[in-house]
């Protein structure tokens, strides 16, 4: 990855060319652990995870996806371990460099899509997002009907432009094709793989893996709080 | 599109003009603490029959408890907004400080607020036929005084009872016996003011001194009801 010279995606043109020099870890995991109570979410994660890649966060309900997500996006502290993204454990300081899409959507349900992404764009001190932020995810930007009236697939979209906005390097999705329609959830890939050629790192918690069969750089598979594996391709006796 | 890693400024304003334009469409807030402040007035103004000196008697007394339930509700309203889909996680990665969101929701209460008793003012002084004997201009400081003691400290309890399962009830338990002290002084300088016997200024400055202290205590803390989990 070291020096390799990403071309500029006109169809994405609104994130900038990034180049890769740097080949250590964009995030390092030190034994983590999370818990709830007597509940143990996340057992002692280890891993490193390398810039401009797309990671596809695989497993069964109750593994730790989220939870794992939520602690690469500061919202969960660890109990006990380290996190260290883009070379520091102060989250906080470089929490402009994240993008974080939720489950749920993050959105306000009685303002129309324009009007969340101006809200969420002062948060980053962007003072005015252009059309191109929604456009980018397939939506219409003179939408003016409240989001409470969109549908489920693009409510998603509108919450990947929300993430998007700060066009930060590292992108945490969780669940981002969840009740969305197979037409949709591809255009979504496309877009993802643009932006990972763009140079950004992505992490995708989904049950829908096949989607990204072909995308992904790698798949990792978690158990009951833990990595259990770490494969280059989707390996079909693993999808249950 | 420019990105930099300070902190951004102009939160305060884009988060307050975001809950004005919340509340405007909705109502929700406003509608529940006029209608709960209406119901106030009337069912005491049929309980009691008090005489012109009665009124500036009690009247300090019941303009101040309803505005303060009343308030509850709004406080409740604005951060529940926050938790439909989770809103409030996506403040949270951001870089926008903790304050600007306290400061935001504290100024939006304080003017959903600020409208009840505007409205509801008129008709307290037509239902106990009110009049003020003393100087009525100190009336002003003491309502604004008040209403920033009950929002800024009823903004930081609501937030704090927010991830409880009975934030309805935990907020009223929380902020109560907090507010007594304001409560007080409130609730005697309005009376000091009706009734025009004594001086309203020892309250008008203990209710300064307890919005100075309350407001800097709740600055300082709110990062970490914020970020609590």
């Amino acid at each position: 990855m070291a020096g390799e010279a990403i071309d500029f995606n006109p169809s994405f043109g609104y994130l900038p060319l990034r180049k890769h020099v740097d080949a250590s870890p964009i995030i390092t995991l030190t034994t983590v652990v999370k818990q709830f109570g007597r509940f143990a979410a996340l057992r002692g994660v280890s891993a490193e995870f390398m810039p401009g890649r797309l990671y596809a966060i695989l497993g069964d309900n109750g593994a730790g996806k989220t939870t794992l997500l939520r602690v690469l996006a500061g919202l969960a502290q660890p109990t006990r371990g380290s996190v260290a993204i883009l070379g520091t454990t102060e989250l906080r300081s470089v929490c402009h460099e994240l993008g974080y899409m939720a489950h749920p959507s993050l959105l306000y349900d009685e303002m129309s899509g324009m009007e969340n992404l101006r809200y969420f764009g002062r948060l980053y001190g962007i003072s005015d997002p252009t059309a191109a932020n929604m456009t980018a995810v397939g939506l219409d930007h003179t939408l003016t009907r409240p989001v409470a009236q969109y549908s489920q697939g693009m409510r998603q979209r509108l919450s990947l432009a929300r993430a998007l906005l700060n066009d930060p390097k590292l992108l945490l999705l969780d669940e981002p094709f969840s009740n969305v329609d197979l037409r949709s959830a591809r255009e979504m890939v496309t877009l993802l793989a643009q932006m990972r050629s763009a140079g950004k790192t992505i992490f995708v918690v989904t049950h829908q893996a096949s989607l990204l069969e072909g995308t992904a750089d790698e798949f990792v598979w978690m158990e009951a709080g833990q990595i259990t594996n770490r494969t280059r391709e989707l390996q079909p006796v693993e999808v249950r | 599109m420019s990105k930099s890693s300070a902190v951004p400024s102009g939160v305060t304003g884009a988060t307050l003009a975001k809950d004005l334009r919340l509340e405007w469409r909705s109502k929700d807030a406003l509608n529940s603490m006029l209608f709960f402040s209406l119901l106030v007035v009337v069912v005491f103004s049929f309980s009691f029959d008090p005489n012109a000196e009665e009124s500036r008697q009690i009247a300090g007394g019941l303009v101040w408890v309803a505005f303060l339930f009343a308030a509850v509700v709004a406080l409740n309203q604005t951060w529940a907004r926050e938790l439909r889909n989770h809103v409030l996680d996506a403040y949270r990665v951001s870089p926008a400080p903790a304050n600007s969101l306290f400061v935001a929701k504290a100024l939006g209460n304080f003017i959903f607020v600020a409208v009840l008793e505007i409205l509801m003012t008129p008709l307290f002084i037509m239902f106990y036929k009110l009049r003020a004997l003393g100087p009525a201009w100190q009336l002003i400081p003491v309502a604004a005084l008040g209403t920033w003691a009950m929002v800024v400290n009823g903004t930081f309890f609501a937030a704090i009872s927010l991830r409880t399962r009975s934030r309805e009830i935990m907020l009223p338990l929380l902020l109560f016996p907090v507010s007594i002290p304001a409560l007080l002084a409130m609730v005697n300088a309005t009376t000091a003011i009706l009734t025009g016997e004594l001086s309203a200024k020892f309250w008008i400055v203990l209710l300064s001194t307890y919005d100075v202290v309350f407001t800097i205590a709740c600055l300082l803390l709110f990062d970490l009801v914020l970020n609590a989990e």
